[in-house]
Formats: C-alpha cells, sequence, structure tokens
C-alpha cells in the first residue's frame, strides 16, 4: 500500500545519495597529478614556507561571481604557501565588507580601485583620475589612513557598463550612453537594489548625463543578464568582464563622459595582519594578480558563470594552469 | 626570479546546456556531489527541530492535559510563535542569538510547538471514556492509565501530527540559510536562473519530506500494529 | 550602529538597542548605507507594504476563485477525493523558495509571475478544507435538502456551503499567513515587498532589515487573528457546540482533515 511505496522511495532515495557521495568525489578536469608523491622541483609555483603556519589568515570578498573567484584564488595561493587559511566570502556590498576588515573579522578583501574612490573617500565622479595607476595611487593614499594596505593591482579592470539588446541598440540608434537622453523616458532600466544610490550607477547616471528613465527597476544583480534576455529590461547594468555579454550579444555603450571610474582589482589588507605575515603575503599576492589579465578574467568568470563551476573549482584551475600550484 | 606565467586555457564556448541555464542531466551527474552536504545540513536542522519541538510540546500537552486552564495560554502562545514567517524569525533572533545553527533551530522549534501540542492533545481527549473506565476498573492508576491506554490510544493523532511537522520544517528550513545555517535554500539562492539547480535542490528538499513522511509512517504503522486492520485513513 | 560592548549586560541593552533602531527606523528616514539616497520612514514602509499587500491580496483571491468552486463541486459529487485531500500533503512538502525559484528558472520575474506562484502556494488547504467540509456535512441534511425538490446546484448554495464556511475560511487563514509570508522573499522575484529590506540589507541597514522583520511577523499575525476572528464568526452557535462537547478539542490537526 502508501507505506511499500514509500520505502520503496526511501531506498531509493538512499541509493541515490550513496552513488552521489561516492562518484561525485573525482575531479571533473582532466588531472594528470594522480602521481606526485615525490615533489618536483617547483619553477616559478608558490613555494610553501613553514614559518607561514602561524599566521591564521581569513580572506573576504563581496558577493557577486568575480569577487568570489578572486577571494579564492588568494586563499588558496597563500594556503599553498604555508599560510592557515578560511574565507567568508559572501560578504554582501563594498561598506559591509570595509566594515568587517576594519573590524578585524576579516584579514583582507579584493576591493574595486573605482569603488574605494566613490564609496570610501567621498571623490565625486568627475574629480576620480581617468588612470588607472593615478587612481590606484589615490585609492592607496586612503586606505593608508585607515591602517590598511593596498596591493598592487591587477591588469583587468571590470567596470559598471550600460548594456542594451542589439535589437534595442539598432531601434534607437545607440552607441554611447548619451545617445540615451532621447529616448530614456520610454525605457525601463534594471539594476541591483543600491543603484539608486550609487554614483557609479543610476544616482551617477542621472547626475553626469542627465538621464531620466522611464522606471528604475530593482534586481537582485544575479538577474542582470535574464532581464535583458527575457525582454523585460530595455536597459540593465552589467560588469565589463561578465562572460554573458559576449555570448548574448550585448551593446555595451560608451562611456563619452567619462562617468564609470577605472575599476582595478587590488587586495586591501590589515596592517597588523601584514605585518605578521612576513614577506611571503606581498611576493604571493602580487605574483598571483599579475596573471589576472582581462581576457583571463572573462574565462575563470564564464566558467563559473556559464560553466556552472564553483568558484573555490575554478580559482584552482586557474592558479594551476598559470603554474603557481602544481 | 622572473616569474614565466604559464597560458590560462581560454576556451571558445559554444552553446552548451549549462550556459543557457537549462536542465542538463549531464552537468546534474557530474556535479550531484554539491548538493550532499547542505542535504545532510537540512536533515540535521529539520531532525533536530523536530525531535526538540516534540519533547517540548508533549510533555506540555501532557501537562496541560490533567490542568486544562494551561491549553488556553499554551495555544495562544504556540500560535503567535507559528504565525510569525520563518524568514522574519530568523532575522527577529538574529541580535539575540546571532548567525549560525542556533538561531535556525529555535526559529524552526517554535513553529513546530503548536502543530503537535494541539495534536498530542486531540489524540488524548479522544479516547473514548469507556476505555478509560475500563482502565479504571481494571485497577491502573492514573499514571498507567495514561501510559498504557491513553497516549496508545492517542498514536495516530500525534503521529499525524509529527507528520505534518516534520514536513513543513522541511520546507522551512529552506529559508534557514538567511540566518547562517546553510542547507539546501543556500544551494537554490546561489543560481536562482539556473533550472538545473534550482531543480535538483528544490527536488532533494521535496525528497527529504517524503522520505521523513515516509520513516515516521512506517514507524507509525510499527508501534500501532491495531491500526493496520483499519481502513486506510 | 553597531555596539561593541561583549558583556551578558550589554549584550541585553545591545539587542534592545537594535529593536529601538529597528523602530526608529520605521517612523524616520535615514541615509542608507549605501549612500545616496534615504531609506526608512512611514512612506517608504508603506510602499513597500502597499506591494506586499497587493501581492498577497491578488493570489488570494485567484486562488479563492479557483479552489472554492472545485472544492465544492468535487465535495458535493463525492469525486476526486485523493487529489483533494493529498493537494495539502503534497503542496506542504514543497518549499516555498524552492517554487519561486521554480517560477524564477522557468517563467521569468515580474509580478504576474509571482501571483501565479502564489496562487499555486495558496490553493491546497483552501481545495482540501473546501472539499472535506463538504465532504463532512450530514447526508441527511442532503438527503432531506433533495427529497424537497432542490437542485444539485440549490443544495450546494444552500445547504453545503453555508456549513462549510468555517472550514473553508480555516483554508484561506492558513493559505492567507502562508502567502504574505512567503511575499517576503518575493524580491528575489523582482518585486519590492516588505522582504527587500530582509534580502538587501546593503540599501536598508541592519535597523531596516529588522524593522522589515518585526512588520512582516506583526502583518502576519494581524491576518492570522483578524482571519480567526471572521472564521468564529461564521461558526453557526450549533456547530460551536458539538465540536467542542465533552473533552473534543474544536480544531484537531488529522491527516484526514489536513488542515485546520
Amino acid at each position: 500500500m502508501r507505506s511499500s511505496r514509500w520505502f520503496a522511495l526511501l531506498m531509493l532515495l538512499f541509493v541515490a545519495l550513496a552513488l552521489g557521495a561516492c562518484g561525485g568525489d573525482d575531479d571533473d578536469s582532466g588531472d594528470d597529478n594522480a602521481s606526485s608523491s615525490a615533489e618536483q622541483a617547483p619553477t616559478a609555483g608558490i613555494q610553501k614556507n613553514e614559518k607561514n603556519a602561524s599566521t591564521k589568515l581569513v580572506i573576504g570578498s563581496k558577493n557577486f561571481t568575480e569577487q568570489k573567484v578572486l577571494g579564492e584564488i588568494y586563499a588558496q595561493a597563500l594556503a599553498a604557501a604555508g599560510y592557515e587559511v578560511s574565507t567568508e566570502l559572501n560578504l554582501g556590498d563594498e561598506k559591509t565588507a570595509l566594515k568587517a576588515l576594519e573590524q578585524g573579522d576579516i584579514s583582507a578583501y579584493p576591493e574595486y580601485t573605482g569603488t574605494a574612490l566613490l564609496s570610501f573617500f567621498g571623490y565625486t565622479a568627475d574629480k576620480i583620475p581617468k588612470d588607472g595607476l593615478i587612481a590606484f595611487a589615490k585609492a592607496k593614499e586612503g586606505f593608508a589612513k585607515k591602517d590598511l594596505t593596498a596591493e598592487p593591482i591587477t591588469p583587468f579592470v571590470s567596470s559598471n557598463e550600460v548594456a542594451v539588446t542589439k535589437e534595442t541598440a539598432d531601434k534607437y540608434g545607440l552607441q554611447k550612453i548619451s545617445d540615451l537622453s532621447k529616448v530614456a523616458d520610454k525605457l525601463t532600466l534594471y539594476g541591483s537594489p543600491e543603484c539608486r544610490q550609487r554614483l557609479d550607477c543610476l544616482l551617477g547616471l542621472e547626475q553626469v548625463y542627465g538621464l531620466k528613465f522611464k522606471k528604475f527597476v530593482p534586481v537582485d544583480i544575479a538577474l542582470r543578464h535574464e532581464v535583458l534576455t527575457k525582454g523585460q529590461a530595455d536597459v540593465s547594468i552589467v560588469f565589463t568582464t561578465d562572460p554573458q555579454n559576449k555570448r548574448e550579444g550585448f551593446v555595451l555603450l560608451d562611456d563619452d563622459k567619462g562617468m564609470f571610474p577605472p575599476y582595478n582589482s587590488t587586495l586591501v589588507v590589515r596592517n597588523d595582519v601584514l605585518a605578521k605575515a612576513g614577506p611571503d603575503f606581498d611576493k604571493v599576492v602580487a605574483d598571483v594578480s599579475k596573471g589576472l589579465t582581462d581576457e583571463v578574467m572573462q574565462e575563470l568568470n564564464a566558467r563559473v558563470d556559464l560553466d556552472k563551476k564553483t568558484p573555490e573549482v575554478v580559482a584552482g584551475e586557474y592558479l594551476k594552469e598559470a603554474g603557481f600550484i602544481q | 626570479m622572473i616569474l614565466e606565467l604559464a597560458q590560462v586555457q581560454i576556451r571558445d564556448r559554444t552553446d552548451t546546456c549549462e550556459s543557457n541555464n537549462g536542465f542538463c542531466p549531464d552537468w546534474i551527474a557530474d556535479n550531484f556531489d554539491r548538493y550532499v552536504d547542505p542535504f545532510f545540513q537540512h536533515a540535521y536542522l529539520t531532525v533536530v527541530a523536530v525531535a526538540i519541538g516534540f519533547g517540548i510540546s508533549f510533555s506540555l500537552a501532557l501537562v496541560a492535559y490533567r490542568r486544562r486552564w494551561l491549553i488556553n495560554p499554551v495555544t495562544q502562545v504556540t500560535g503567535i510563535l507559528y504565525t510569525v514567517p520563518s524568514i522574519a524569525a530568523f532575522f527577529l533572533l538574529l541580535p539575540i542569538t546571532g548567525r549560525g545553527d542556533d538561531t535556525a533551530l529555535i526559529a524552526l522549534v517554535a513553529y513546530v510547538l503548536l502543530i503537535i501540542f494541539r495534536n498530542v492533545l486531540a489524540g488524548l481527549d479522544n479516547v473514548p471514556e469507556e476505555t478509560k473506565d475500563a482502565g479504571r476498573g481494571m485497577g491502573l492508576t492514573d499514571r498507567q492509565l495514561l501510559w498504557r491506554v491513553e497516549v496508545p490510544l492517542a498514536l495516530p493523532e500525534i503521529m499525524a501530527g509529527l507528520r505534518i511537522a516534520t514536513t513543513t520544517t522541511v520546507g522551512l528550513a529552506t529559508l534557514a540559510f538567511f540566518a547562517g545555517a546553510g542547507g539546501l535554500g543556500e544551494q537554490i539562492f546561489s543560481d536562482i536562473t539556473f533550472k538545473s539547480n534550482v531543480v535538483v535542490a528544490g527536488g532533494l528538499a521535496v525528497v527529504l519530506a517524503a522520505a521523513l513522511d515516509g520513516l515516521i509512517l512506517l514507524v507509525q504503522r510499527a508501534i500501532t500494529p491495531w491500526t493496520r486492520a483499519v481502513a486506510a485513513r | 550602529m553597531d555596539e561593541g560592548g561583549r558583556g551578558p549586560m550589554t549584550t541585553t541593552f545591545a539587542f534592545l538597542g537594535q529593536f529601538g533602531e529597528a523602530i526608529d527606523f520605521i517612523f524616520d528616514e535615514h541615509e542608507s548605507p549605501a549612500g545616496g539616497a534615504q531609506v526608512g520612514g512611514l512612506s517608504n514602509m508603506w510602499d513597500l507594504m502597499r506591494e506586499h499587500l497587493k501581492l498577497s491580496i491578488e493570489a488570494m483571491a485567484i486562488a479563492c476563485g479557483v479552489s472554492i468552486p472545485l472544492g465544492l463541486w468535487l465535495g458535493h459529487i463525492g469525486k476526486g477525493g485523493f487529489l483533494a485531500i493529498n493537494a495539502s500533503n503534497v503542496g506542504r512538502a514543497v518549499p516555498s523558495l524552492a517554487l519561486i525559484a521554480f517560477f524564477v528558472a522557468y517563467v521569468g520575474v515580474g509580478f504576474t509571475n509571482l501571483v501565479l506562484a502564489l496562487v499555486l502556494l495558496a490553493i491546497p488547504p483552501i481545495l482540501t478544507n473546501t472539499y472535506t467540509a463538504v465532504r463532512q456535512v450530514e447526508r441527511d441534511t442532503v438527503d432531506a435538502a433533495r427529497g424537497m425538490g432542490m437542485t444539485g446546484f440549490q443544495i450546494v448554495r444552500r445547504v453545503e456551503l453555508p456549513l462549510s464556511l468555517p472550514l473553508i475560511f480555516g483554508g484561506i487563514r492558513i493559505s492567507a499567513v502562508n502567502v504574505v509570508a512567503t511575499a517576503t522573499i518575493a524580491p528575489l522575484a523582482g518585486v519590492i515587498t516588505l522582504g527587500d529590506p530582509i534580502i538587501n540589507v546593503n540599501t536598508y541597514g541592519d535597523e531596516g532589515r529588522l524593522a522589515a522583520a518585526l512588520v512582516v511577523a506583526l502583518l502576519a499575525v494581524v491576518t492570522e487573528v483578524s482571519l480567526g476572528g471572521v472564521q468564529r464568526m461564521l461558526t453557526p452557535r450549533g456547530l460551536k457546540l458539538t465540536t467542542a462537547g465533552r473533552r473534543r478539542h474544536p480544531f484537531p490537526i488529522t491527516r484526514r482533515e489536513a488542515t485546520s
């Protein structure tokens, strides 16, 4: 009767779980490290230093793909160097992350130069240096006042972008953001809930470009491409390094008034942690950051968002493929 | 030492199932282990919450069975706990108990209380007076009467309440990640547009509910053999 | 905003302080922690509440419009019991988050899609209770009515429906509370309700999140109490006496009834 049907279902469930738990432990990507009992002399790889084992590090990150990947990369690289590392990914937005850092809940997290200047150090969009290195210098100054060190920036730049579908761009002849001023009152903009208040988002678009959209709809950051492809949004705010941009053929409107600041990524660390961690910390972070070009970052994001791998796995792949970890 | 970087493989992505956020059996098979830990965490939260909730409300019901004036106040209080949406409860507790399993468990236990309390009482109240008289006639003390006659006869009602409490708790525990307690809800939330993810994580929650429900039913059949002869409820 | 101290006394006062801040958030505007605009205050809270109520009421209206006639009909003809009763069991096993996520993934975000999801959530308790209520109407009463020459439709309308009203309202009460609770996670599907400060805490701050949790809890309790009052009013005195008679508990939750 019913009981035997439930019993069968139960058995099926346990069998499925047992299979899943046992079978799913293998590496997915082909890994040729199977036999490595004797350690090869590392060439460009990260060297494990026993002295680092006494230093505890907590690496944090904000709550979207690129941030989680960056957090994992630094965490795994530092762990390979012998540190004791744990992660606190998914902190929230930059204010939450900075608070966690200042309170000592985390040791470090990757921040963007542009974001720091806008959100922490009181720069207005027009005052921000357009040159990435100068922007970094200014950000580093600001962090230093908070007893934090901003590590060298990554090559890649990840800015906010104003995106429309190809159809919309063709329909209204849109190439740069200023083109929107004629038609904004007919268009619906979708963005993250904080977008309304951000100078590098809707607030900035209103102030710098004088755009008045027909409607602004807040959606979760994870849905930023979905709403464009499903036709709900006319305009959406995406990131430069989003793999979906190329895939869906979105048109990223040109920032002709230079509203969006440069966004290189820099790992921001507490000074007391840095002092305790020794010279290996700086070296590992600098080396690992060097490999993160635009192309590479996009590829890594694509592996998480499109191939649906976890940030942890993808970070490990990066470190292996770039030669940091054997 | 100059750092010589190896090349990171840049792939040329064609139209794969997962990049389209579709339902992809291959991907599911490869990545199923991602759901195992959350599943067991979910099961843990549910079982512990129901067990604790049952312990508390069963005892309360036994006390209220004798002291009838307790029924109303207990029902009112547990009723309010029952009504407060779990997600609100998680956040109302955060300032007091912080993030983690305990906060989630407290909210989940609170929810279970009314269901079990009402059902245990109803079960006990439904025991026919004649049966109790017969028991007393046989010389049973009040305590013996309770444990040898009333509770066993109330079991169907009690187990029914237990089953309802369990399936509802599985549903509520999906939101437990808001309190920092993990579970299958965290998986769902991590990629809410990816069909495979939503179906597997959601599906596992339903399977868990069904499995626990079936388990309790089996236990009920085992400990109340006299009901097996009766036609299905 | 965030108190430092960690001793037991300071922790007690700390949480009181946070609740005080939350209540303050409801009445006064604050600057958003994300910077740039104001959040909080009665008008902000009212906007969120209005959207929350709009969503809930629309979903409940449609759900009732579907389940009550269906339940009445199935109960009257005595068929479809398996469906009607197990609808609640199945419905209870599906977590609300999973349902919303399923809709977002397969159908898309937006108000209409969300209403649909909530309708699916609301149907099972109403359907089960309506069906069960009609089945519990005394056969003699129905036969007497038939003997008086009433058509099926008249029987439903004049006999079965009035007698079923208390239990039907019990189902409506349960669904309404579920819907109000689930509307809290509506922001995941693009509809900004009272759940927005809870899910998007960056924009509203910790006090905003706590404030929203308080308001949602209050809203749910008000819904439950008011609909419960209506249910009690609808219960004819005679019915109240029989069900309350002789130590039998008023509303047990049995497998048969499934919801009450």
